[in-house]
């Protein structure tokens, strides 16, 4: 048994009801170690989404997802591969044997079964790389692809990968990735698809003894975008930082779940995720799932979620939970705050001159200024704050009476 | 020459049982240079004038005329209003996560000025205005009013006073909350944006301790939503000795 639980949940159905609601604690209805992960697609029973994983998700719209069968059907694919970095192909029977992390629910399961091969990207050991490798995938017509990429980084190596999606497709994905001991790697995945695209995702991360890796998603465009990602360490020493934006507006369903499983003694997660929501019905989910084993001597762990409401009708769901079954830690957090962007911080920009569409988008450029400063590429950064302000420009938000 | 004409104003606040009426025909004209101290009660309305001419969206104007050299201020959006010259010092500032006060002040001073101040002066001018109010240059870095004391958020309205050069300025109970020695340091801070642009001044206040470092020119009694009484600085001194009651009871 766990010697402390310690769970909330934070929602905000009605923004401007109470900036900061800290809900009853809720208290998940198992461990996350107890949660299914398997290969095999029939271990996961079709959702109905009262299951704890599916609560906050629209089912009904997966069904095309969930069903156990091949399309044969690919995205669109360009890469940018520094010297050094290669991508080739294995059968899926060959990553089931490469002992990585299993599928944990029924859409990974179908999207690892019915890929087809895993693309595995290569970083070779010791490598150090100052250009990024850049791959991205589009879709079109909505068509609905399998996918499984393994990024492979070896020991000691040192690099940045940026993973795009564009376009219309009904994407489930799973991608694995390794970093061996000592290696640095910066991961972003950014989703820039089309208005009705769905995009389902599934990060199996498993970082090496010392090694770093930090990943960033960055999810501004689908009708649906749901990205688990999970982190997990092949030894001591390892540090995983999870970092997200994420706007979403009208009619968008945008939800990040991570789960950081310290099961190896002295390392370190730090999870940040900031979101903005606007126009009616915009929807975003985060979960921030943490369990420090009985080995786990030594973690220090910190998460947080932050969402910002612009608009009436929009609802953030923010669902931190951290389980802890060792005292011997350095120490573990977590917070979530979904706030308002009220009419008096914009009363008070506008009074010192300040038009009111500037206002809005100083507030929102600053909300999110220190988490896309992570990403080590500067022409995406300004590329992402570019499209974070036409986002904040696109939908018509309400105009307060005059 | 500026004037800054309010005539016969009257507004309401919307309230769970209908609307309020606050402000009850307030009639008040700020020229260039004038210090008008508003002095009076708790809860007689002296925000809701300020908030009103700066245009806060939660007055209502039922009657009555604001006007800027002629310009119907009423009409004018929020932003319209700073830009025309008004400016408001709040009594509670509110916070902007996310917005460093320096990036703050620089969007401000372009939206003001309709250009973006040259760097070089504009970087000095924010550091010697800061260093005058006695504010610490990492306050240039935080975010504007999170965490700030109820001192700090005073400074930092004075030093946006200072800065973006306003025509006409309600200061609105910027001295409350301060202890003697930010009361002098915040009193000078508008001293010396008056001396440099000659602005006018409703400088709302509930004691008349900031009076002897902001001097009025005229003291205005203010009680349930409009001035009772207005005279020169002597008034003020006979507000100290006798309180309000004889005003409230007047008007009760
Ligand atoms: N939104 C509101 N709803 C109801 N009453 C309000 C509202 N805003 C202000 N008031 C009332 O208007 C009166 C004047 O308030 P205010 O202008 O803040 O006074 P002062 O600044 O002189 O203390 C007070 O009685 C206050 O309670
Ligand atoms: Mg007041």
């Amino acid at each position: 048994m766990p010697l402390l639980e310690r769970s909330s949940r934070l929602t905000t159905p009605l923004p401007g009801a109470s900036a900061h609601s800290h809900g009853m604690p809720f208290v998940p209805d198992q461990s996350r170690a107890e949660r299914t992960s398997s290969y095999a697609v029939a271990d996961f029973p079709i959702p109905h989404g009262r299951e704890e994983e599916w609560r906050f998700t629209p089912v009904d719209r997966l069904g095309d997802l969930f069903r156990d069968e091949p399309t044969g059907l690919c995205l669109d694919w360009e890469e940018h591969l520094p010297a050094g970095v290669t991508i080739s192909g294995i059968t899926v029977e060959e990553w089931q044997r490469a002992g990585l992390p299993k599928p944990g629910d029924r859409a990974a399961a179908v999207a690892a079964a019915h890929s087809g091969g895993v693309g595995v990207i290569d970083i070779p050991a010791g490598t150090e790389l100052t250009d990024p490798v850049r791959i991205t995938l589009s879709g079109s017509e909505g068509q609905l692809v399998h996918g499984h990429l393994w990024l492979r980084v070896g020991d000691r190596a040192r690099t940045t990968v940026v993973l795009g999606h564009t376009g219309h497709a009904a994407y489930s994905e799973v991608l694995s990735i390794t970093a061996g001991d000592g290696a640095d790697l910066t991961i972003v995945t950014i989703q820039e698809w089309d208005d009705s695209a769905i995009h389902l995702g599934e990060h199996d991360i498993v970082v090496g003894r010392d090694a770093t890796v930090r990943h960033i998603a960055v999810t501004l465009g689908g009708q649906l975008v749901r990205l688990n990602t999970n982190a997990t360490y092949a030894g001591p020493g390892g540090t995983f930082e999870g970092y997200g934006v994420y706007f979403a507006d009208a009619g968008q369903h945008l939800e990040h779940r991570l789960f950081v499983d310290h099961d190896a003694p002295q390392c370190t997660s730090h999870v940040e995720y900031k979101g903005a929501l606007q126009g009616e019905s915009a929807r975003s989910v985060w979960v921030g799932d943490v369990l420090i084993r009985a080995r786990a001597e030594g973690t220090l762990t910190y998460e947080i979620n932050r969402n910002l409401v612009l608009t009436e009708g929009a609802q953030a769901d923010s669902v931190p939970n951290l389980e802890i079954e060792t005292g011997q830690i350095r120490g573990a957090g977590h917070a979530a705050a979904t706030g308002r962007f009220d009419d008096e911080q914009l009363f008070y920009l506008q009074a010192r001159g300040i038009p009111e569409d500037e206002a809005r988008r100083l507030v929102v450029r600053g909300f999110f200024a220190d988490i896309i400063a992570k990403i080590p590429v500067a022409e995406l950064q300004g590329h992402l704050t570019q499209a974070v302000e036409r986002e904040l420009a696109r939908t018509a938000y309400a105009a307060p009476e005059k | 020459m500026t004037v800054l004409e309010i005539r016969d104003l009257s507004v309401s606040v919307t309230t769970e049982d209908g609307p309020k009426e606050i402000l009850r025909g307030v009639n008040l004209t700020i020229r260039s240079g004038e210090t008008h101290a508003i002095m009076g009660p708790n809860g007689s309305g002296k925000s809701t004038l300020a908030y009103s001419v700066a245009g806060h969206p939660k007055y209502h104007v039922t009657s009555g005329t604001v006007t800027l050299d002629g310009e119907d201020v009423l009409a004018m959006s929020v932003d319209e209003r700073a830009r025309a010259g008004l400016f408001l010092a709040m009594q509670y500032p509110v916070e902007v996560p996310g917005v460093t006060v320096s990036n703050f002040l620089r969007t401000a001073k372009t939206a003001i000025d309709g250009q973006a101040p040259k760097l070089r002066t504009w970087v000095k001018d924010v550091r010697v205005a800061m260093d005058e109010l006695k504010m610490d240059p990492a306050f240039a870095e935080r975010n504007v009013n999170e965490g700030f004391s109820g001192g700090e958020k005073k400074r930092h309205e004075v030093l946006q006073l200072e800065l973006l050069r306003p025509k006409i300025a309600f200061l609105d109970e910027t001295d409350s909350g301060l202890d003697v020695d930010a009361l002098r340091v915040v009193s000078e801070g508008v001293n010396r944006a008056k001396a440099e642009s000659d602005m006018g001044i409703a400088l709302i206040t509930h004691y008349t301790r900031i009076l002897s470092y902001i001097k009025p020119d005229f003291v205005h009694v203010f009680v349930d939503g409009r001035i009772v009484e207005s005279g020169g600085a002597d008034l003020a001194h006979r507000l100290e000795a006798e309180g309000y009651d004889r005003f409230v009871s007047a008007t009760a």
